[in-house]
Parts: C-alpha cells; sequence; structure tokens
C-alpha cells in the first residue's frame, strides 16, 4: 500500500520518503533540544549565568517566537550547517564534528572489514555443517557477541593486551610523540600515514587501532554470521542448487559461487546495517580506548551538558544512519538483476 | 514419604505424561496442555536454553533472597580494607576502592538490572502493541503518520537517541528507562501493525462487528491477544540488548547514581583502576555477560521452539 | 540393444520419528539408446529414482543398491571426485521449473559457459562459440542478446530451452527429463519436447522422461515404467500400453476421456493396498524390446 499518487516515478517517491525521514530526525532532535528541558537556555547558558547573558540567549535563541517558527529557524540553520557553538571547546559545532568524524569513519571501517571478512565464510560453514559442532561453537561465539558490554570487554582487552602483554598500542590513535607529525588530508591516520609515506607511523596506528576496531569486528561478525547462516541455509534448499550439482561442480563451487552469491545481495543490507551500528557502537567504544571520534566527542559534551555539541553529533550521525539506509538499498539493486 | 505413595505418584507422573502426549485429545483443554507440553520437551532438550533459564531462575532468587545471601552490607565503607583482591579479608570477589564487598554489591545489583529490565520488557511491547494495532486496525492516514513517525525513530541510532534524552531529562534510572522505552517501542510497533493487517480481514472479526463491537473492543479483546505470542520471541531476544544499553547508560554515568550498585555504574568506577586492581572492574562485567547470555539462550531457544521458520 | 545404464536393486529410504520410511523399494531397470517413460503419481518415487542415478539424494536420505552401473562401471563404487565427473558430462537432468533450477544472479551465458568448461578444456573463446551454437540448436533466436540476460528475463519455455542447452552441451550419454514440461505453458509443451526428441536423437542418448502424465508419455517414449508406492509395477512397449494388465495402469486408463470412445462419465480410480505390497516388476531392457 503506497500513500503516494501512482503517477509519481520510483525514484522520487523514495526521496520523498527520504525527505520525509529527515525532517523527522530533525524534528525530534529540535524536540529533545529545544522543548523537552523544562529551560533550554539555562541549559545552554548554565546555572550561574547573568540575567543579561540569559535574556540575550533567550532572544538569540529565538524562544519568544512560536514553536513552528522556532523549528523553521532550526532548519535553516542545520541546512547551513550552523549546529552553534560548543561550550566546551568554543568553537562551531560542524568544525568540531568534521574534525573528529575521520576518527569514528576509521575506526568502523576497519571494524566492518574485518566483520565481514570472519563472519561471512564462519556463517556460510556453519550453515553448510548444519548440526555440527562446528556449527554449535559459531552460534556460541555469536551470542558471547550479543551478550558481552562493550565497555567492560575493551577495559579487559586493555588490560590483558596493553597491560599485561604489551602487544598493542594503548588508549588514543597514535603514540603521544607522533600526534601531528602528518599533515592531515582524509583525517583518517591509516591512510594519512601512507600518503605521507610514513611506514612508523602507519605501523603505530595499526597497533592503536588493532584493539578498538577487533572489538568493533566481533560484535558485526556475531550479527553478520548469524545472518549469513540463515540466508545460505535458505538458498542451499534451492533447485538452482541442485541444478549445480548435475552439472559436476564441486561442493566448493555450488556454496561459494552459487549459494553466496544468490546470498550476496540480502548481505548487503545486513552489512550496511552492521555499519551503521558499528559507528553507534564507537559511543562506548572511544569512551574506553579515549579514541577522539563522534562518540567520544558526544559523551564528553553530554557530561558537561554541553546540549549544542550533544544535538549536532545526535543529528549528525542520525543522518549518516538515513544516508547508510538508503546506500543498502541503492546496492541491493546493483546486486540483485531482479530489483534492476 | 512412604515407599508405597512414591510408587504411586511414579504412577501417576506417568499417566500425566501419556496423557499428555496423547495423539487423540479428548478436549480442548487437554488439545491446549499438550501442545505446550509439547513446546516444553523440545524446550527442555535443548541444553543451552536450559542453561539460560537455570541462570534467570538463580538471578531472581539472588534478587528476592538478597539478603540472605550477601556478607556485607552493600552501602558499607571501610577505606582501610580498600581494594582488597578476591578472597582477601572475607571479601569473596574482592572490595571496591572504598572497601564495600563486591560480592554484595553485585547480588544487591541484580535487583536494580531487573527492575530496568522489567520496566522496559513491559512498557515498549505495550507502547508499540498500542500504536502498532491502532495503525494497523484504523489504517489510512493515521496508518501513515504512525509508521513515518516508526521509521524515523528507527532510523535514528538507538543509544545515542537514549544519550540526548537521558542528557535533557536527567540522569537516574526512571529517566534511564524512559529513554529505553522511548527507543525501543518501534520494533513491536512494525511486529504489531504486521499481525493485525492478517487477523483485520478475518471471518471472526467480521462476526464480531455485525455483533456491534466498536474498533476500541475489537482492538482490545480480539487483536491483542493475537498479537501477543510473537511480541513475547521478540521482547526475550531483546532482553539481553536492553540491559546492555541500561548498563552503557550506568557506565556513562547517566543511569543509576552513586553510591547504587548499578553493574554499568560499577564497571565505571572500578575502571580507574583497571591495569592493578582487575577485579573492581571485571566483577560486575561478568555479571553483566552472563545474565544478557542467559537472556540470549533462553531467547535463542525459545525462538526454535516457538517460531521455527525465525521470522521474528 | 545394448544398455547403457543398469539398475538393480535400487532403494531409498528416510529415517523418520515414525521409522524408516521408503520411498523407493527394490526396483531394477535398464536403459538403452532409448527414451523411457517413467510414470507416476506424485510420491510414488520416480523423481528419487531420476536423482539416485547421479547419486544426488539429499540426506537424510540413504540410497542403496546392488549396482548403477553406466557401461558396466558401477557408479556406487565411484569417489565423490569421480562422480563429478560423471554428473553433466556422461548423464545429465533438466527439472521441472526453470524458473527455480536457474541461477537467479548468474547470467545465462556465464553459467552455460560454467557447464561446458567444467568438461572441457575450452577457451574462453571457443566455450562462447558452443554456447552460441548450442543455444541456436535449442531454437533461441538471438542468443548474443541471451547470454547477456538474466533467467528472469526469460519467458518459461525460453528458460527451459536454455536450461536443456546447458544439460546437453557438455554431450552427456544420458538425460534424464524430470516433469521438464509440468510447469510450460500448455503451448510450448510440445514445441520443448521436440527440441528435446531432436536433440537426443540425433545425439544418439538415452533419455529418461519422468512424468505424471501417462498420455504424453505414451506417445513420445519407446517403453514405460509404471511406479506405484515405490515400486514398478507394470513395465511395457509404450505402443502397446493400452494391452496393459495391471489393475493400476489399466484404472489410470481408464480414467482419461477418449475421443473415439467418449463416455458420460469417467471412472475413478480404485486403489487396492496389494498394489504397494507386491514386489517390483524388472524393468529391464528385453530381447522384444529391440525397436
Amino acid at each position: 500500500m503506497s500513500p503516494f499518487p501512482s503517477f509519481l516515478s520510483a525514484t522520487f517517491r523514495i526521496l520523498i520518503s527520504i525527505v520525509i525521514t529527515m525532517i523527522g530526525l530533525l524534528l525530534i532532535t529540535f524536540f529533545i533540544g529545544r522543548v523537552m528541558p523544562i529551560d533550554p537556555v539555562l541549559s545552554i547558558v548554565g546555572e550561574s549565568a547573568s540575567r543579561a547573558t540569559y535574556d540575550e540567549a533567550y532572544i538569540r535563541l529565538g524562544l519568544d517566537k512560536p514553536l513552528i517558527v522556532q523549528f523553521f529557524n532550526f532548519l535553516i540553520d542545520v541546512f547551513r550547517g550552523d549546529f552553534g557553538e560548543s561550550l566546551l571547546t568554543a568553537r562551531p559545532v560542524s568544525q568540531d564534528l568534521i574534525r573528529v568524524f575521520p576518527a569514528t569513519l576509521e575506526l568502523a571501517t576497519v571494524g566492518t572489514i574485518i566483520g565481514v571478512l570472519v563472519g561471512v565464510p564462519l556463517g556460510v560453514i556453519a550453515a553448510v555443517k548444519q548440526g555440527t559442532w562446528f556449527d554449535h561453537v559459531a552460534r556460541v561465539v555469536a551470542l558471547i557477541g550479543y551478550s558481552m558490554p562493550v565497555f567492560w570487554i575493551g577495559l579487559i582487552g586493555l588490560l590483558v593486551f596493553y597491560g599485561i602483554l604489551g602487544w598493542v598500542g594503548g588508549p588514543g590513535r597514535l603514540d603521544i610523540f607522533y600526534v601531528d607529525m602528518i599533515p592531515s588530508v582524509t583525517g583518517m591516520i591509516l591512510i594519512d600515514s601512507l600518503l605521507a609515506g610514513d611506514m612508523d607511523i602507519f605501523w603505530n596506528a595499526v597497533s592503536h587501532i588493532m584493539l578498538p576496531a577487533g572489538l568493533l569486528a566481533y560484535y558485526s561478525l556475531a550479527y553478520i554470521s548469524r545472518m549469513t547462516r540463515s540466508f545460505m541455509l535458505e538458498q542451499l534448499e534451492q533447485e538452482y542448487i541442485t541444478t549445480a550439482r548435475v552439472k559436476g561442480l564441486s561442493e566448493h563451487t555450488v556454496v561459494w559461487r552459487h549459494a553466496l552469491g544468490n546470498v550476496k545481495v540480502q548481505l548487503v543490507t545486513v552489512i550496511a546495517l552492521s555499519y551503521a551500528g558499528l559507528l553507534e557502537g564507537s559511543v562506548l567504544t572511544e569512551t574506553i580506548f579515549s579514541w577522539p571520534g563522534i562518540g567520544l566527542y558526544i559523551t564528553t559534551a553530554l557530561l558537561s551538558a554541553d546540549m549544542n555539541a550533544v544535538l549536532g553529533g545526535t543529528i549528525v550521525v542520525g543522518l549518516v544512519f538515513v544516508c547508510l539506509n538508503i546506500l543498502a538499498d541503492l546496492l541491493y539493486k546493483v546486486f540483485d538483476p531482479r530489483a534492476r | 514419604m512412604t515407599h508405597n505413595s512414591e510408587t504411586a505418584q511414579n504412577q501417576h507422573n506417568q499417566s500425566l505424561h501419556s496423557w499428555l502426549l496423547s495423539e487423540t485429545p479428548t478436549s480442548r483443554r487437554q488439545a491446549k496442555l499438550s501442545v505446550i507440553y509439547h513446546s516444553w520437551l523440545a524446550f527442555k532438550s535443548n541444553p543451552m536454553a536450559m542453561a539460560g533459564l537455570v541462570i534467570l531462575v538463580l538471578l531472581l532468587i539472588c534478587a528476592a533472597f538478597a539478603p540472605f545471601l550477601t556478607t556485607h552490607d552493600p552501602f558499607e565503607q571501610d577505606l582501610a580494607l580498600g581494594l582488597s583482591a578476591p578472597g582477601e579479608n572475607g571479601f569473596w570477589l574482592g572490595s571496591d576502592n572504598l572497601g564495600r564487598d563486591i560480592y554484595s554489591r553485585l547480588i544487591y545489583g541484580s535487583r536494580i538490572t531487573l527492575y530496568i529490565v522489567t520496566l522496559v520488557a513491559v512498557m515498549a511491547p505495550i507502547a508499540g502493541l498500542f500504536i502498532g494495532t491502532l495503525a494497523g486496525y484504523l489504517g489510512g492516514w493515521l496508518d501513515f503518520v504512525l509508521m513515518r513517525i516508526t521509521d524515523i525513530f528507527l532510523a535514528f541510532p538507538r543509544l545515542i537517541l537514549a544519550l540526548a534524552f537521558v542528557s535533557v531529562l536527567g540522569a537516574g534510572i526512571e529517566n534511564a528507562v524512559l529513554a529505553i522505552v522511548l527507543t525501543a517501542w518501534p520494533p513491536y510497533a512494525r511486529i504489531a501493525r504486521a499481525e493485525t493487517l492478517t487477523i483485520r480481514n478475518a471471518d471472526f472479526i467480521s462476526a464480531v462487528k455485525l455483533q456491534g463491537a466498536g474498533p476500541l473492543r475489537i482492538i482490545v479483546r480480539h487483536i491483542w491477544p493475537l498479537c501477543i505470542s510473537s511480541l513475547v520471541i521478540r521482547v526475550t531476544l531483546d532482553m539481553a540488548g536492553i540491559i546492555l544499553t541500561a548498563a552503557g547508560l550506568g557506565f556513562l554515568g547517566l543511569g543509576a547514581q552513586p553510591p547504587s550498585p548499578e553493574w554499568g555504574a560499577m564497571i565505571s568506577a572500578g575502571r580507574k583502576f583497571i591495569l592493578y586492581h582487575w577485579w573492581v572492574a571485571t566483577m560486575p562485567g561478568l555479571a553483566i555477560f552472563v545474565v544478557s547470555l542467559a537472556f540470549n539462550l533462553l531467547g535463542d531457544g525459545l525462538r526454535d521452539v516457538l517460531d521455527p521458520k525465525g521470522k521474528s | 540393444m545394448e544398455p547403457i545404464l543398469e539398475v538393480e536393486n535400487l532403494e531409498i529410504s528416510f529415517p523418520t520419528r515414525a521409522g524408516v520410511f521408503e520411498a523407493v523399494r527394490d526396483i531394477s531397470f535398464s536403459l538403452g539408446r532409448e527414451r523411457l517413460g517413467i510414470v507416476g503419481e506424485s510420491g510414488s518415487g520416480k523423481s528419487l529414482t531420476g536423482r539416485s542415478i547421479l547419486r544426488l539424494i539429499k540426506p537424510p536420505g540413504i540410497l542403496s543398491a546392488t549396482k548403477i552401473a553406466l557401461h558396466g562401471e558401477n557408479l556406487l563404487d565411484f569417489t565423490e571426485k569421480q562422480m563429478r565427473n560423471v554428473r553433466g558430462h556422461r548423464i545429465s537432468m533438466v527439472m521441472q521449473d526453470p524458473k527455480f533450477s536457474l541461477n537467479p544472479v548468474m547470467t545465462i551465458g556465464s553459467q552455460i559457459i560454467e557447464a561446458y568448461r567444467l568438461h572441457s578444456k575450452a577457451s574462453k573463446k571457443q566455450a562462447l562459440k558452443a554456447t552460441l551454437e548450442m543455444l541456436d540448436a535449442v531454437m533461441i533466436r538471438d542468443p548474443e542478446r541471451v547470454i547477456r540476460a538474466y533467467p528472469h528475463e526469460m519467458s518459461g519455455g525460453m528458460g527451459q530451452r536454455i536450461m536443456i542447452a546447458m544439460m546437453l552441451i557438455p554431450r552427456p550419454e544420458i538425460l534424464i527429463a524430470d516433469e521438464p514440461t509440468s510447469a510450460l505453458d500448455v503451448t510450448v509443451q510440445k514445441e520443448v519436447l521436440e527440441i528435446m526428441d531432436k536433440l537426443v536423437h540425433e545425439r544418439g542418448m538415452g533419455l529418461i522422461f519422468i512424468s505424471h502424465d501417462l498420455n504424453l508419455v505414451s506417445s513420445f517414449c519407446d517403453r514405460v515404467l509404471i511406479m506405484y508406492g515405490g515400486r514398478i509395477v507394470e513395465t511395457c512397449r509404450a505402443d502397446r500400453l493400452y494391452e496393459a494388465k495391471h489393475p493400476y495402469t489399466r484404472g489410470l486408463l481408464n480414467s482419461m476421456p477418449h475421443l473415439d470412445n467418449p463416455k458420460t462419465r469417467l471412472e475413478v480410480l480404485k486403489r487396492d493396498d496389494d498394489w504397494a505390497n507386491q514386489p517390483s516388476v524388472s524393468g529391464a531392457l528385453l530381447m522384444d524390446d529391440t525397436l
């Protein structure tokens, strides 16, 4: 059932629904930031502000105007990339976000890559060996992943691999004496150090990202391997699998080319969702590993009641979420010839 | 109990067993009980799900009998005995920096965990059920608006949304619960709506309508009962997530406030000492892990029994 | 006529909670360069019989036989690797519905080329040429376009012809056709059958044609096995089917309308539990089967 008139093209309908979701997202943040606090001015200027500062902020926030006008002004600000100024850093929130976002992106990307590289084969093998000990172990591995508090296992990881064994770099993205040694091009140190041709920094960055990214990867592989397994079980029952066997193909080709080829279509959505999930999971992970990304930025801002920074960060993460969902839809069409 | 009555008891069990397994039930009650019994047998044969159930029963016992199971007052401080290792000075699992017994705090903490989980597991599905059935049954523009709102909430990262809510509502257990509920209802609304759409046009609903029942009565008396089972499976699977989110909020200092022995907050307090006094943060983390693993095992087993195709 | 394939004492069983279910019970038959029809209702074990020749019975199904011999070589003694060289290369199979039996995310060309190159050392270029020729042989117009297309873009009739092309391109000696036209429109059924018949005839292959359609089988095949309840209850030459003696076959024949002998009411098949309990009839080639 579509609420849109049928003369609109499919693309246009998708576009409208994206716009509605985005506006809804901004509406929720607007409510959280401006309507729900008993006194939004206080939450911005702080308890100790003078009467004059208070009044000035009241007018500046447009709180004397009707809500709908306030929301409209809020929308305009957001579209101009203006999230206000951060109390904590005394800089525009948008600048802060541009600075911290690449760190999160780097962490989540490395995590997702490891998660896919391990999770997909794990799920495929578990499906092929359904009911064997391998399948049971894979299930337990995934359930453990679903059950561990990320902030706790991060601490334990730091204790064991950094504190006791010394195998990995500690908190942060680099050892302190390497920080700011190379020009920031993409903001992702792994790439920037390669661009600068500095392998020392590259390997130092690897040693720092390994543990947090490995943890996030565990969470994503738990989800990806379970989904892969159930998709595979469904595909292996299909008639074209019999066809492939009749042709005389090896079991390896049947599973990895024919069945997985079809599962790929469904996996795209799962991987996009898990990528989005890692961006979210980074909030707690970054706190543990002092990783200067958007998660750490939001939580630090939260604890010092820096509302502009919290809302700006929330909006950006929300928009990235929506974009990833859209991307998943588009990729689905690329991988599935039937959806083109 | 004498030997004779034991045998009688045994025979009685035997006949109850066969009565429940009968292929040709003689009454609706027997048929219904038989279905439940079959599910129970299937569930019982899954060792991992049973392990989950046992752990959760133990958790309930801990929460109920906390005063009898603990060795110390969970709030009593003794700075001289601070940071004792497990087993030292009569602290089974060690003590924290203020000399409080970690074991006793964990036992009392189970009450907080259960409190949060129960509140969320009751409120979120009911909110979702209400919105989903209303949208599904009444349809039209109301359906459109409600489902768009659901989509928007679904599009939002849950933890971040919860963080934002707590940040304006203020820190504390009740606000943490409220924030989790506000982010947890959309999937339930989706499920309830889907179920409603399949039931809405059934003959028995038309029959009730002909008898003059209004929409509210139909939704509450006839549609809600049929949505319950799929919601229950989903809730069980979500429990672990709820625990982890609550603990995460506690860890960030946005949930339960000190000196409350909430597990997430305890990890946060032990974080400073992790390198030299590992047990302070490790023990509460283990507790969270074991309980959420138990919920996951239980949910996984329940789904296998009640929903073999894995629809939810 | 020399038999290409001999099957002796084939049994297929499935363990269930209520004991072992025997889906195919002790049947023997052989196949020469002929068109052998296997007719039966659903559940009679005819499809399983077809798949068992390729040793493609999915677990928990259990296959046992004294022998399944291809030119005297017992396939049951083959390793899985040797078996893979038999599948597609020497014995192949066309299945019921091309909508499900073709891989939806691979192009038609790559699926056919895959089948061809698996059993020959042809280069990609040669394989492409062979594929185009093969598509031409199954009367596909514009094969250059079709090899780049995906299965969902094809009609049912085209899909089944593509399936035939894919299964025949490695030049097998035996083709098993498992209800190859049941899922197709009546209008294209005949066309597909003619193409298959022509190719099988030209290449001197043996064909096992599995169907529930007695009329179709009797007009299309040389010899017919009639299966009921996992057994072969009767075997005869297709042109002498009307002389069949077994009550099941007679019942089936009588329950079909005939133009030359119209009845106001068709007979209903009356079943006899005994049919399923009698021993199988041998479906081996006999001297007088020489055509």
